[in-house]
């Protein structure tokens, strides 16, 4: 941040105008530097209110023609799997759900009416930390990298691994994750597993999680219809599709998971 | 019960049930066969000393590492010819069943293991006093227990093992898996393990416990310098776990690493309980798993995550035998036919180890058991236990006036007090079997075994469920019984009952010659003064000892003056005079000898001439030298022979002895022998008399009845007197009328 305002500071942006409209947590946060550094007077808006706005005028205005939203069709084939439209026109109600470094989850009524309905520490930044600590990486986009070589099911504890296959009592498949990182209990397997397996682990991790939290308000909330946006989600398409699957798988089809293309 | 043995795998844990018959001896009391024999006896009745077998379930809790070992313990003691079956459940039947079938050579049965856990957790729930506790910190014990609540459905159970499984339990044969979650202890276990390269999980949540997790975390104040106001997001709130790790320079720690991960995975269960809570409209999560574990640590977490994310609208509970919940149940299913849920069940503290915390900081000596072996027995008792009908309010009874868990000054009082008292108990239990080869080794090792009981309750009062002087007497008891000392007190009463006997009709000839108001006043000073007369109170005990003559006459003597401690005498005369006779009358007898023959039977003779039926409860088993079901019917019997308003009343049967449940120097009117309960609806009994320390006031002191109750005791502890605002002797007539 101090390097960002050196720099407008430099360029002279405080001849430019001498209010700069600023948003999220440093507008608070770095308020006073803004004007001692950057003699820039920050209009401080509240970061929620512009997201819902920005949604809502972003899906209005479109992009190049093209719907700003959309959605994924068979999500977990990679083949088959499609990006396509979908009519953000009677948008209300939605819930949106924030994932940046935490993840914020709001219910949206109409363009003024919307209330913070929970949120998690288990967001982006969670898996950048965690990603950086077990690998090693530095960047997002070497997490992100790292995963998409990975096998998670190598770290994870899966409903087979415990019962042999299904749990049809429960109706849990085979495939689905009885314990995150479970297998990490055991040394062998601490170090028969790659950089690239913990690295897809943690994105599945905190990904399914989220799919849960967002699934459990969107049901308390009786809401069907979930937006995801944050900067966790930029260039994943991993976590995207994830989220399309879960959403749909655990509740039946019922709930749909939407993605914007500016997140 | 079948020869059946039982396993419960978890992810990484099993735990071993197997059911016993535990053979016992007893005490028990029968009148001299008096056919044809002219002998006068010098003793009322004889003794004799018998086996007993009391079935018993044991449970073994260890770590799967261990898993070969227990199939060895298995093999060697537990497997006989008839064995044919282990049943099995949870995760590890399908892992451990060869090698299971392989060692054993029994077939393997595997049986669902929520079922089992659901049984289980409905058992404890109904049959356990002091299960249930919610952790509450700031206070000088960290556990605070609920009472067991008659109606526990529906509600919530969240088992977190490995992962996390949620289950919606509305009765008792319907419950359902409404969801669950991948991030459990096997994530806190598998990401601490790489993270900290600590490969035990006890060591993780110790590691957790000196950790700083803001120094991993990203706060709200990180992101907005302070808190976020629109949204009334404090400034100390997690905004993002581990979100410093990607900008940091430095290495962090492992303490805090630890830390903020098990923030982690505690808010993040704790956030989808109270999803799930919400969305059934529940208001009761009940937590279990190996994750819990007694550790105060993972407790705080949890609990203020529930508080937090449901503000304040969940409860966050725990078991206090969460570890076995799946073996419970898996017994209960296998031995479905022989009805486990028509008996009532009693916890032997002296064979189970207790909730351990495993907080090292308390005790180092501990953590060294905890993880490895861990033990639980109950007793199948031979009766079922009810609640008494005319308690007012049988969902708030709390049968102890005061809650040593909590009450740390009196808590300190009575473990030193029985720490104190523990010589005198030895050596009475070693005098009572002269005759015995090892009754000095014997008597030894239940020297041994209660000293460190009252240790262990020294460090952790909350071991065993509300501490209370009630639970310390009867740990007492259970560990004589281990060590084969049912009764130290069998003679001694003996010799009582054979004295009392013979001063009853010169007592009963002084009464019938007294005016009415005098008598009656008599007779209560007369159960007043009876109740004197009980060795299990060190000031009494001495002066018995030294003055073997002291006599019934002289305790009246010198009872206290009035007006009493405790004075409702004038509205009791008040009661008798101007109302009816009442219907019928439950009396719960305390000591043996002087108390129940000179005391309590001439009191009831008087409500039988007035016309009021009478219930006589005594003991079901021994206790100090309180008297007992079985002696009552003999002392009964020998008294009708001098007295026939006694003899006529037992014919008519409006005098009936029954036997209260409990082998107690206390008394806990929600669990009482079915069959006094039954009796006291049929007769619609409207009086409760309660006499004696342990059963007035111990216990039942501040107990609310839906009938008229008296209870009356001399305080023969000079603490207790002192806590009450009195002195030691200080007489307690309490006459409790409910409100209309």
């Amino acid at each position: 941040m101090p390097a960002f305002i050196q720099m407008g500071s430099e360029k002279h942006f405080s001849s430019l105008h001498t209010t700069l409209c600023a948003t999220g947590g440093g507008a608070y946060k770095f308020e006073q530097d803004f004007r001692t550094m950057g003699d820039l007077q920050l209009c401080k808006l509240d970061e929620l209110d512009c997201l819902i706005k920005g949604v809502l005028y972003i899906d209005s205005v479109g992009f190049n023609g093209h719907s700003e939203c959309y959605y994924f069709e068979n999500p977990t084939d990679c083949e088959k799997c499609q990006k396509l439209p979908f009519n953000l026109e009677n948008p209300y109600p939605l819930l949106l759900v924030n994932i940046g470094s935490g993840v914020s989850i709001l219910a949206v009524y109409s363009k003024d009416n919307y209330k913070r309905v929970t949120g998690t520490s288990l967001g982006g930044g969670t898996f950048f930390g965690l990603c950086c600590l077990l690998t090693g990486c530095s960047t997002f986009e070497e997490a992100l990298e790292m995963a998409s070589l990975g096998d998670s099911t190598k770290v994870d504890k899966l409903v087979r691994d415990i019962y042999g296959g299904d749990y049809e009592r429960f109706g849990l498949p085979g495939w689905a994750v009885a314990s995150s990182f479970g297998n990490m209990m055991s040394k062998e397997k601490r170090e028969s597993v790659s950089k690239e397996d913990l690295a897809r682990a943690t994105l599945i991790t905190i990904t399914n999680n989220i799919g849960s939290i967002a699934r459990m308000c969107a049901l308390n909330e009786n809401i069907n219809r979930v937006v995801f946006v944050g900067n966790f989600l930029r260039i994943n398409t991993i976590s995207m599709r994830l989220l399309a699957y879960a959403l749909d798988y655990w509740s039946k089809g019922q709930l749909k998971a939407l993605f914007l293309e500016h997140e | 019960m079948h020869d059946v043995l039982f396993l419960i795998t978890g992810g990484s844990l099993t735990k071993l049930a197997y059911y016993s018959t535990v053979q016992h001896k007893v005490a028990r009391v029968r009148s001299f066969d008096h056919s044809g024999k002219d002998i006068e006896h010098e003793s009322p009745y004889e003794i004799t000393v018998q086996e007993e077998i009391t079935a018993r379930l044991h449970f073994i809790k260890f770590e799967n590492t261990y898993i070969e070992t227990c199939l060895d313990f298995i093999k060697d003691h537990l497997v006989n010819t008839e064995t044919k079956v282990l049943k099995a459940t949870g995760g590890g039947a399908y892992k451990f069943k060869d090698l299971i079938e392989k060692k054993l050579g029994l077939k393997v049965d595997k049986e669902d293991v929520m079922t089992c856990l659901i049984k289980g957790c409905n058992f404890v729930l109904k049959n356990i006093p002091h299960e249930v506790f919610a952790y509450q910190k700031d206070s000088d014990t960290e556990f605070r227990f609920q009472t067991n609540h008659p109606n526990i459905f529906p509600y919530l159970l969240v088992n977190i093992g490995s992962g996390v499984s949620i289950v919606k339990v509305e009765t008792e044969d319907k419950f359902e898996w409404i969801g669950g979650s991948s991030i459990g202890g096997g994530t806190f276990w598998g990401l601490g393990a790489l993270l900290t390269k600590t490969k035990k999980f006890d060591e993780l949540l110790h590691l957790a416990s000196k950790g700083q997790h803001t120094n991993v975390d990203m706060l709200v104040k990180d992101v907005y310098g302070g808190a976020y106001q629109t949204l009334g997001l404090s400034g100390n709130l997690i905004a993002s776990s581990f979100g410093k790790s990607a900008t940091a320079d430095k290495e962090f720690s492992k303490d805090d690493m630890a830390k903020s991960l098990l923030h982690m995975i505690s808010n993040d269960i704790g956030q989808l309980a109270c999803l799930y809570a919400k969305l059934h409209n529940l208001h009761k999560i009940y937590f279990g798993g190996f994750f819990i574990r007694g550790h105060p640590v993972t407790m705080r977490t949890i609990t203020y995550s529930i508080n937090f994310f449901s503000k304040g609208e969940v409860q966050a509970l725990f078991l206090r035998h969460e570890g076995y919940l799946g073996a419970i149940g898996a017994f209960l299913k296998g031995a479905e036919q022989d009805n486990p849920n028509e008996y009532s069940w009693g916890e032997n503290y002296a064979g189970s180890s207790g909730l351990m915390s495993t907080s090292p900081d308390l005790c180092p000596m501990q953590r060294a058991r905890s993880g490895t072996f861990d033990m639980f027995e109950m007793d199948r008792l031979e009766r079922p236990l009810v609640n008494l009908p005319l308690l007012k309010d049988p969902s708030t009874y709390i049968p102890d006036t005061v809650d040593l868990t909590d009450d740390a000054m009196a808590r300190k009082y009575w473990l030193t007090c029985f720490e104190e008292a523990l010589d005198g108990v030895v050596k009475r239990a070693m005098a009572s079997q002269p005759d015995s080869m090892d009754a000095a080794e014997r008597a030894e090792k239940f020297r041994q075994k209660y000293w460190n009981k009252l240790q262990t309750l020294r460090q952790q009062p909350f071991a065993y469920g509300t501490l209370t002087v009630r639970s310390l007497l009867d740990t007492r008891e259970h560990c004589l019984n281990e060590f084969n000392f049912p009764d130290p007190y069998s003679k001694v009463k003996q010799k009582e009952n054979g004295i009392a006997l013979k001063c009853f009709p010169s007592v009963i000839e002084s009464l019938d010659s007294l005016g009415w108001e005098e008598r009656q006043f008599a007779l209560v000073k007369g159960l007043l003064a009876g109740n004197v007369f009980d060795w299990g109170a060190k000031a009494v005990s001495e002066v018995l000892e030294s003055e073997p003559q002291f006599g019934f006459e002289e305790a009246k003597e010198k009872l206290q003056e009035r007006p009493w401690l405790e004075d409702s005498y004038s509205e009791w005369i008040q009661r008798l005079k101007e109302g009816p006779p009442h219907k019928c009358a439950l009396i719960f007898a305390d000591n043996s000898g002087i108390d129940i023959i000179l005391g309590v039977f001439p009191f009831v003779r008087e409500l039988l001439s007035r016309g009021t039926e009478v219930i006589l409860a005594c003991n079901s088993g021994p206790a100090l030298n309180d008297v007992t079901y079985s002696e009552s019917l003999i002392v009964a019997e020998r008294i009708a022979a001098m007295d026939p308003i006694i003899h006529s009343a037992l014919t008519e049967e409006r005098l009936l002895l029954v036997q209260t449940g409990s082998s107690s120097p206390c008394l806990d009117l929600s669990r009482l022998d079915k069959g006094l309960a039954l009796l006291v609806r049929e007769r619609k009994t409207d009086l409760v008399i309660i006499e004696g320390m342990g059963r007035a006031i111990h216990t039942n002191y501040y107990a609310a009845l839906q009938c008229e109750s008296l209870k009356l005791a001399v305080i023969k502890n000079s603490w207790l007197a002192d806590r009450l605002g009195g002195k030691i002797f200080s007489v307690i007539f309490k006459y409790e009328v409910p409100h209309k």
